[in-house]
Formats: C-alpha cells, structure tokens, sequence
C-alpha cells in the first residue's frame, strides 16, 4: 500500500493508469510490476473498497452491498434483466466461482480479429491457470448437488464436464458469489495485484475515474461510508487529475465502455458501446425426495456445454436463500413451499450463448452514468427454452420429485408431467418481467476489431484514434466467448500488458513473460 | 436508520407482501419492524424516483382491486389477493409485470434474507464448510 495520504485536488504523474483490479486491471498491474525497478510508476484506481480477510462473512445482505455494484441490483433500461457487477479490490474475480475455461478454438475464430490469434491466448491462459493453482476437484469434494446432476446428465445423454477451479485450501463453504470466507479462491485480490503491490505499484481504492482527458484520469477519492465494510481509501477524499503517459482502461465492460462515452471518445469511435452480450441466465431449482448436500461444497463442479449445437450451456450452481426466491417465478404457496424445502433442492444455472445484436448496447445518461440496452432475441429465448428443457430433462433423470421451470406456467412441473416437457416448457411462457433473468457475463462495448469503423480497439487493447488509451477487459469481446470468461479476459490484458511494457521501453527482462510458480499472498 | 418510503402505502404494502410470502402473517413486530428495515436500507441508496415508482405501483394495486371488487386490496380475502396479483403477473403490460417483479424481490429480501428466516428454511451455509457438516454429523 502507499503510504502517506495525498493531498486533496493534487496533480500526480505516473506512466500508466489503470482503472479497475479484476482480471484484466489485476493482470496489467502484475505484469507491470516488475518495471517499478527500472523506475516506471504505476497507479491501479479502483472504484470499490479494499475488504480484509474477516470481513467476508458470506451472509447476503452483508457481503451484496460491499461486493457488487447497487448490490448486484443493477437493471437494464427494459428493466428485465439484473446485472451483477463486482465492485471491490479484486474486481469480479472476488465475487465468480473460479471455473476456469480456456476460450473455445471456434469462438476466436468466429470473432475474426486481425492479430489475434487462438493459440497464443490459450498459452497465456495456461499460464494463469498455473500461477492461479487450477485443477479439478477430488470425488471427496463434489456435493450431491453436483453429484446429482453428474448422475441425472449421464442418464439423460448429455456430456457432462468438471470444472477446473482455481481454489488452494477450498473449505467448501459454498459462498463462493458472496467473496470467498476462506480467502480460497485465487482472485486478483489473493495473487496478482499483492504481487503487483509488493514491487511497487500502487492502489488506490474508493476511487471513481469520472472521465478520461487527454493523458489524464480524472478520479474522485470517496469516503468510506459510516458502518460501511473494507478500509478508508489510501488518498484523501477528493478530487484528483492523474496524467500518465498511457491510461488502461479494465472496468469491466459496462464500468470501461462507460468511461469512454462519458469521455467524449463516441465522436470519434461509432462502434463504442456496441458488441455488449451477457450471456444472459436464470435458475432452476428441483426438489428431491431426501436432503441433499447443496449449501456445503464448491457451488460449480460440472457444466453440459451446448452452446456451439444449441446455443446453450448448463451449469451447477447454489445460491442463498434471497437470491433463490428472487430467481423463482411466481410467489404465494408453491414459492414458498420449495423455498421451505431448501435441504432438498438441487439448481441448475441455464445460460445462453447470446450473439452481439445492434439493439444491445451500452449508453450513458445524462449523468454518464451507464445505461444497458438488451433486448432477448428469438434466438436467445428459443436457446434458454431448450436448456430448460434439457435441464428438467437431467433433474427428472437424477431422481427430482419435481421441478420449478420459469418458462413453465405454473413454474411447477410434477414428476408425472415429465414426459410433457416439450409441452410445459414453451417460448410463450417467456415473458420478460415476470421471469427474473441475470447475467454476470458481461461482454463487450469496446470490441476489438480492424479500425475504428468496426470496432473501438485493435488485437493488443490500442484504442483507435487515441494512442495513450487501452481496453484491458471483457469490453474487447467482440461476441460473446461461450464460456466463463475471466480467463480469457487475463490472456488478453497480458497482452495489452506486453504492448504496453514495449512502449515504456521497459527492459527485455521485464518485458518477458513472467515465470509463474503459483503465487499467492 | 432508513426512513420506509412505503410507509404511505403501509397497509397495502403488507398485504402484497403477506399474498407473496404466505408465512409473512406470522411475524411479529419485530419481525416485520426487521423486513421493512431491510427494504428500506437497500432502498436509501435508490434515487427518490425509484421510491415514487414504488408508492405508485403499491397505488395502482389497490386502485385495480377496487376497480374489479369495488374492495380496498386489504380487504380482499387471500384467494383474491393472489389471483390479482397473478393477473399483474401476466399483465400484457410490462410495466406492470416488472413492477410486481420489483416489489416481490424487495419482499423476498426484506424475508429471506433475514438470518433466523434462513436457519428456519434449513439454509445451512457455513464458512466452515465440510468440516461444519462432518463435526455436526451431517
């Protein structure tokens, strides 16, 4: 951490800025790091608070609003779909479960950026997979609500595949989405940003980047809030002008693309805001005749990965219980009598492999603060019918005595309605609003493409039209990558990290990719 | 503490809420004093708009059983309750459809969040994890 506080409206230098500390800020900063020694300075501003080790409690309404952007509330202008953005020291990677898959071949290739090529970014994800201690988790660890669907997907006919994770010293508390209890799960916040800070970069956090100038992040320091969790910010309140010879933009895609447009940056980059997929989900939950290991264990073992055929993936999952009754279609009785019977309930997380259309973007208000446009397409509808479907299919098969199905009216399906799947579960009963659908796969905004015509960045991150500025985050994305994407987002900001390091003309020692032995603080 | 800024619309507030948790009748002062508590501190960040909105909605609830039972909302026993809620559910418009959306989330929380509601429900998370189930027997 820094030292002394800065005085409030001071005007500092540093060579780089970067804005956000989840996997792509994080991953730039580490990469950085080793150019402190040969004098380059480096600041990470990152707009939530820096949490210590016993302030994750994993109770919900304590842990949401310390974690996650207007507590994981944030809506879409349609107001039909929640957005979950982590906003903490450690960015979303606090706050996923750590499934760490390496983008599919076909995924890059359909994205058909100039320069960027596929095996080169599965080796830079390899190495973080490495230095972030992934591997599968032993039989001994696996949940019976993993087990289950592991069970009912083999009699059913799907392939089903185990998650590596990226946790050292995983208790299996479950409370993954709530900022590991455990400090388990190998986020920016345990391994690249302490490395990052141990050579010399500095972190800012409670600190909001109100606009980009030129050379210059304008940054207000925020109190911490009376009763609020995590630790005063290193900076005095205030406001701030940082020039830096290069600013990194890693806000996540709707925190980065905002920033751009709020900057004035649209005028010259019509595609910015553009490209924003979410991959958008919801729960299904399925009561079984006995109790069940499910709040106990790693929440997500296991996925049935449909999207290439089907547009579609499955995944395990476990959530509290708010954040159940929330998922649930419908209220009264039959809610209340599932929620009732939380020990026996097995969830499965369907998603869709949602395609970039035109009217799903990212604007800014008034105010700059982001506006998030999505509308569901037939496309995406008919793919998260069909894995509803395949999914009550698996539950159904692992024994379940009935399942809750939103595209279902009434939600409820009974097991003697099993062989009415096709009927109970239809597109028709997929209506935005009474259904509650999330995403936190938040993709796009600032894609990288050709030029500016088509896209806001190139290959490495490089803003068209504006030299001094790079995209380090899941904004790139040009299309949605079909899987968890924190992995690929690393592989690319170390990417935009080796430009950036060429630039400074850092020496070719540090401009090396670095030797990972598995750090962790 | 956060003022409830459905305090106005008090009782019809708690009769939608007990229509979308049925256990809800059960609680207590406290109980209730807790659930409006919770409401109202993940509300005190929200502009003053997203309030009115909600004020209004509970309005338009109200205004709708009178309409079709020439009743006030609190006055309609449960099964009417629910089936007017139903019919907002499925509503053609989706401002209606997404304002119930809204107001259940925020009586789900203000219900399910709350700690002894979880441990009733059987919710067991621990940060202890495996070991707290093998040392419970579990």
């Amino acid at each position: 951490m820094s030292g002394a506080k800065r005085p409030t409206g001071a005007e500092l230098d540093y060579d780089v800025v970067i804005i956000g500390s989840g996997a792509g800020g994080g991953t730039v900063a580490y990469r950085l790091g080793p150019s402190i020694a040969s004098g380059a300075r480096v600041l990470v501003v990152e707009q939530g608070p820096r949490l210590d080790d016993h302030e994750f409690t994993g109770d919900e309404l304590d842990m949401a609003p310390a974690l996650y952007r207007d507590a994981g509330g944030f809506l879409t202008r349609q107001g039909t779909m929640s957005l979950a953005l982590g906003q903490v020291y450690g960015g979303s990677t606090v706050v996923y479960t750590g499934t760490s898959l390496i983008a599919p071949e076909r995924v890059i290739r359909d994205w058909d950026v100039p320069g960027l090529d596929h095996a080169d970014l599965a080796a830079r994800s390899r190495r973080y997979m490495e230095q972030n201690g992934v591997h599968l988790l032993p039989p001994e660890e696996i949940n019976d609500n993993n087990s289950l669907f592991v069970q009912g997907c083999r009699e059913a006919g799907y392939e089903v595949e185990q998650f590596p994770v990226n946790v050292r010293g995983c208790r299996g508390s479950s409370l993954c989405n709530l900022g590991c209890p455990n400090q388990a799960k190998q986020g920016t916040n345990r391994v690249q940003l302490p490395s990052a800070e141990r050579h010399g970069v500095e972190v800012v956090t409670r600190a909001e980047a109100l606009r980009l100038e030129d050379h210059a992040v304008v940054v207000r320091v925020h109190e911490r809030p009376e009763g609020g969790k995590g630790r005063p910010s290193e900076w005095a309140p205030g406001e701030y002008t940082v020039r830096a010879r290069m600013v990194v933009v890693a806000g996540g895609s709707i925190g980065s693309t905002a920033l751009l447009l709020r900057s004035g940056m649209g005028r010259k980059l019509p595609r910015l805001g553009r490209n924003f997929t979410a991959h958008p989900a919801f729960i299904l939950v399925a009561e079984h005749e006995r109790e069940i290991t499910n709040d106990v264990g790693h929440p997500k073992s296991f996925y049935v990965d449909r999207a290439a055929e089907d547009g579609w993936l499955l995944e395990t999952c476990m959530y509290f219980p708010f954040v159940t009754a929330k998922n649930m279609a419908g209220f009264g009785r039959e809610h209340s009598m599932l929620m009732r019977a939380f020990p026996r309930l097995q969830m499965i997380l369907v998603l869709a492999a949602d395609k970039a259309e035109p009217q799903n973007r990212i604007t800014v208000d008034r105010r700059g603060q982001p506006v998030v446009h999505y509308d569901f397409t037939f496309p995406v509808v008919a793919a998260m019918v069909g894995a509803t479907r395949a999914a009550a299919r698996i539950f159904f098969a692992a024994g379940a005595r009935g399942v809750h199905a939103p595209p279902a009216d009434p939600p409820l399906i009974e097991r003697s309605e099993a062989h009415r799947l096709e009927r109970r579960i239809d597109a028709r009963h997929f209506q935005p609003g009474r259904i509650s659908v999330s995403a936190a796969h938040l993709m796009g905004g600032c894609a990288m493409g050709r030029d500016h015509r088509d896209s806001v960045t190139d290959a490495f991150g490089r803003v068209h039209r504006y030299p001094w500025v790079r995209v380090a985050d899941s904004a790139l994305f040009p299309d949605s990558v079909e899987i968890n994407p924190y992995l690929t987002v690393m592989g690319l900001a170390d990417r935009v990290a080796d430009d950036v390091l060429e630039v400074l003309g850092a020496p070719s020692d540090v401009r090396c990719p670095p030797v990972i032995h598995g750090e962790t603080r | 503490m956060a003022t409830f800024p459905l305090e106005p619309v008090h009782d019809t507030f708690r009769a939608i809420a007990t229509t979308v948790v049925p256990e809800a009748v059960a609680l207590d002062r406290a109980g209730w004093e807790r659930l409006e508590e919770i409401i109202a501190e993940a509300l005190a960040s929200r502009p003053e708009r997203i309030h009115r909105q909600l004020r209004l909605f509970v309005r338009i609830v109200d205004w709708r059983a009178r309409w079709r039972h020439r009743e006030r909302f609190v006055d309609l026993d449960p099964l009417q309750r629910t089936r007017e809620l139903e019919r907002i559910e499925r509503s053609r418009w989706l401002l209606l459809r997404r304002g119930l959306w809204g107001l259940r989330t925020l009586i789900f929380m203000g219900y399910y969040a709350q700690p002894a509601i979880q441990r009733e429900i059987g919710y067991r998370a621990r940060p202890e994890g495996w070991d707290a189930v093998r040392g419970a027997g579990r």
